[in-house]
Parts: C-alpha cells; sequence; structure tokens
C-alpha cells in the first residue's frame, strides 16, 4: 500500500492505495464519488472519463497512484458554485441529451474538455469528440445537441439521420 | 487484476535500475497494458512507470529532423509536431479517441508494436531511428513481426527521431469499433526516394511495401501504382475482413495517400 494525495474537485484528499487501484475504483470507493461510472471496465465505453490535470482521460485506464498530485475533476465538481446545474448540463437536460443516464458523467467530462479547447466546435467536430464515449439510448443525435446548445450554437439544425 | 508494486523514477537511469529487477516491466500511457492486467494477460510484480521522467518527454527540431521524448503522449504529438511534420501530427491525432491520445505515448505503441497500431507506419516510412537507453536502432532493423521488436529485456526507448520528408500522408481504414487501423498506409517522399509502410495487414506486423516505393519513386502518382497488387496470402484474417481485402485495401490507401500527401 502507498499513501496518494491529489486534489479532487478543489479538495485536498488523500488515501492509501494498492499498486493495482484503478483512479475510478479510488474515486468511487476511496471518496464515495459515484458520479463517475464504471461502464465498461475494458477503457472502452468513456463512462468513467474524468479530467486530470486539466485533460480527460478514462479512469479505469489509469492507476490511483499515477495521478498522486495531480488535480482532478469529476462530475461531482461540474455544478456551478451555488449547486445550480452548468451550462454543459442544463444543455444535457433541455435537448433531452440522455436517457438512462449512464453515460453521461462521461459524456459532460468530454463535452467540457471539448468546449475548454474549442469553444465553437462543428457538428462534426462535436461527434468527432465524443467517439470515445458510448451512449446506448440517445443514438447520439440529442447528446451533439445539447452540446452544440451548451456551446451557444444553434442547436435545431441537426438532422436526426 | 493481480496486485503488483508501481515506481515512478524521475530518471532514465533510474528506471533502467528499477527494470533491472526480478518480475519489472514498463508501463507508459498504460492504454493497451492496463487492460491486458485486467485480463490477466499480463501479470507483473513491478511496473515502472516512465511518464514521469522530463527528459523523455517533447517534441523538438534536432540534427535527426523531428525528434520526440518516448512517453509524449498522441495528443501532444498532434499539437507540437503539426509545424513541422503535419502528416504525423495527423496520425497521432487518429489514434483511438481523445482520452486515450491524453495518456497513450508513442514509445509505448512502438515498444507494444501492435500489429494494427499506427505509429509503426510512420516510424517504418519515415526511417526514423528509435533511440534506446542503450543506442540507436533503425526503424528497418527495429520491427521484427507481431509485438515483436529489437528491444531487449529491460531496454528503454527514450525517443525517436524522424527524418522530415518533402511530402507525406497516412490514411487508415478504421475497425469502427476499435479505431485500430483495419488496414493503414504511411507514404513517405524523401529526396532519396519513396517509403511506403502497410500496418494492420500483415501477420509479421508493420512492412514496407517494395514495389510500390520503387514505382512512386519513379512516378511520384496514383497511376503508378496501377499494374501492382499485393497478395492476401500472410495477411491477417479475422471477421472483420480475409487477407485479400486486407491487401487490396492497402494498395487503394496507397493510392489515396498519394493524392493526399502535401
Amino acid at each position: 500500500m502507498a499513501k496518494v494525495s491529489m486534489t479532487v474537485n478543489g479538495k485536498a484528499v488523500s488515501g492509501e492505495v494498492e499498486g493495482r487501484t484503478l483512479l475510478s475504483t479510488f474515486l468511487r470507493e476511496g471518496l464515495g464519488l459515484t458520479g463517475t461510472h464504471i461502464g465498461c471496465d475494458t477503457s472502452q465505453c468513456g463512462a468513467c472519463t474524468v479530467h486530470v490535470d486539466g485533460k480527460q482521460v478514462k479512469s479505469c485506464a489509469m492507476f490511483a497512484a499515477e495521478a498522486d498530485g495531480a488535480e482532478v475533476r469529476t462530475i461531482e465538481g461540474m455544478a456551478n458554485a451555488d449547486g445550480s446545474l452548468s451550462v454543459i448540463q442544463q444543455a444535457f437536460q433541455d435537448h433531452h441529451g440522455l436517457q438512462c443516464g449512464f453515460c453521461t458523467p462521461g459524456m459532460v467530462m468530454a463535452a467540457a474538455s471539448l468546449l475548454a479547447d474549442n469553444p465553437k466546435p462543428t457538428e462534426a467536430e462535436v461527434r468527432h469528440h465524443l467517439e470515445g464515449n458510448m451512449c446506448r439510448c440517445t443514438g447520439y443525435h440529442n447528446i451533439v445537441k445539447a452540446v452544440l446548445a451548451a456551446s451557444g450554437q444553434d442547436a435545431g439544425q441537426i438532422a436526426a439521420e | 487484476m493481480h496486485n503488483f508494486e508501481l515506481v515512478k523514477p524521475s530518471t532514465i537511469a533510474e528506471a533502467v535500475a528499477a527494470l533491472g529487477q526480478e518480475g519489472a516491466q514498463a508501463l507508459s500511457g498504460g492504454q493497451t497494458l492496463i487492460p491486458t492486467m485486467k485480463q490477466r494477460l499480463n501479470m507483473p510484480d513491478m511496473l515502472v512507470s516512465l511518464t514521469g521522467i522530463a527528459e523523455m518527454k517533447g517534441v523538438c527540431k534536432g540534427d535527426g529532423g523531428l525528434h520526440i521524448g518516448a512517453a509524449t503522449q498522441h495528443a501532444v504529438v498532434a499539437k507540437e509536431a503539426a509545424a513541422a511534420y503535419p502528416a504525423l501530427a495527423k496520425l497521432a491525432g487518429g489514434i483511438g479517441d481523445p482520452a486515450v491520445r491524453n495518456r497513450g505515448t508513442i514509445g509505448g505503441s512502438l515498444a507494444n508494436n501492435d500489429p494494427s497500431a499506427c505509429y509503426p507506419a510512420a516510424a517504418l516510412a519515415s526511417g526514423a531511428t528509435i533511440v534506446t537507453n542503450q543506442r540507436s536502432i533503425a526503424a528497418d532493423d527495429y520491427f521484427q513481426g507481431m509485438f515483436a521488436t529489437a528491444l531487449e529485456e529491460g531496454e528503454i526507448i527514450t525517443e525517436i527521431r524522424f527524418p522530415i520528408p518533402e511530402k507525406a500522408a497516412y490514411l487508415k481504414f478504421e475497425q469502427p469499433a476499435s479505431r485500430f487501423a483495419l488496414t493503414g498506409v504511411f507514404v513517405a517522399k524523401y529526396p532519396s526516394g519513396v517509403r511506403v509502410a502497410v500496418t494492420g495487414a500483415s501477420n509479421d506486423g508493420v512492412f514496407r511495401w517494395a514495389e510500390a516505393e520503387a514505382a512512386l519513386s519513379a512516378n511520384f502518382a496514383p497511376s503508378a501504382l496501377e499494374s501492382l497488387s499485393l497478395s492476401g496470402e500472410g495477411m491477417i484474417a479475422d471477421l472483420h475482413g480475409s487477407g485479400d481485402y486486407r491487401a487490396h485495401l492497402a494498395k487503394v490507401l496507397t493510392k489515396r495517400a498519394v493524392l493526399a500527401a502535401s
């Protein structure tokens, strides 16, 4: 066991981890932050996406000890300070960008990463960026609409194919 | 996953010393290694993380062309190689998905030498030099078959040096679920001639297509490839495509890469 310390959603945290402890496991079981979902545990579905030092990563494909000293942000850190939904989260609600909601934390974290880098993405750029996040309910169209709307663009023109 | 000890050296010398221990193995971005450990296909006693070694990171121009530290992530190459070697930057920006590109590294990809990975095609077509903690290895000598390389036990890739071509392009036909190349072709035109490397197709891993190189060195145009064909024998055949299909894709992609080369 080794001690790790990191900042999660602005708070300093620490804990004892094994070498094999995944960042996703540490967040969920060590810190009780169960908003980070484990969909496939094979690093394909993206439901466990979080930000480490500002970069989106799959937290099931990184060891907790590798995040020692890092700034981590999870879905629990995405709402506004007063508890209201952030622009991206609100856009997912407004545009029905979720049905069962399982993939949503990863989708929101991926969308936030895209918009931080590219504030006005095209529809194609949104779809390309979300390649690593799977949704089995929505068919993606409303998710893409939500991300475009969150960027302040008109999302009404997307044709459901 | 079986448990192991994780160590995080900050210099190449410390990493080499740690890798000398029984059961130790290198960990770079972990985007392939961690999933294989979950399946217990790989059970190291110790992982030596290479991602905290500053001297193994970064992209810069040097005597050998573009020098890229082995622990540099794909997303960084996609940005920082864009001006000097756009075809290489584009390849890096098309690997996996954004989260994978933020963790996966060029050295990890080349050390693993997955037969469907993108970077081996770039290294071989560019005639890159693979620099390790012990020596420099020409790409032509480095790739030795599926998941096989010239690396010795405990040897670490520290840097890759890419001669910059006059024109180049990489095109891959994606396996849509994994984003790996069902087949991918990197074409690079140098003053000394054209090099063509094919990934994703052969049971022996990445390879150079000598006939296409000769034809394109004489005439750098898609039409130069008309009379050529690759055999499906020895090509990967699986549920995604037969050997003949991959051989056909290699020719189509080579033509398109020549058209796209800039």
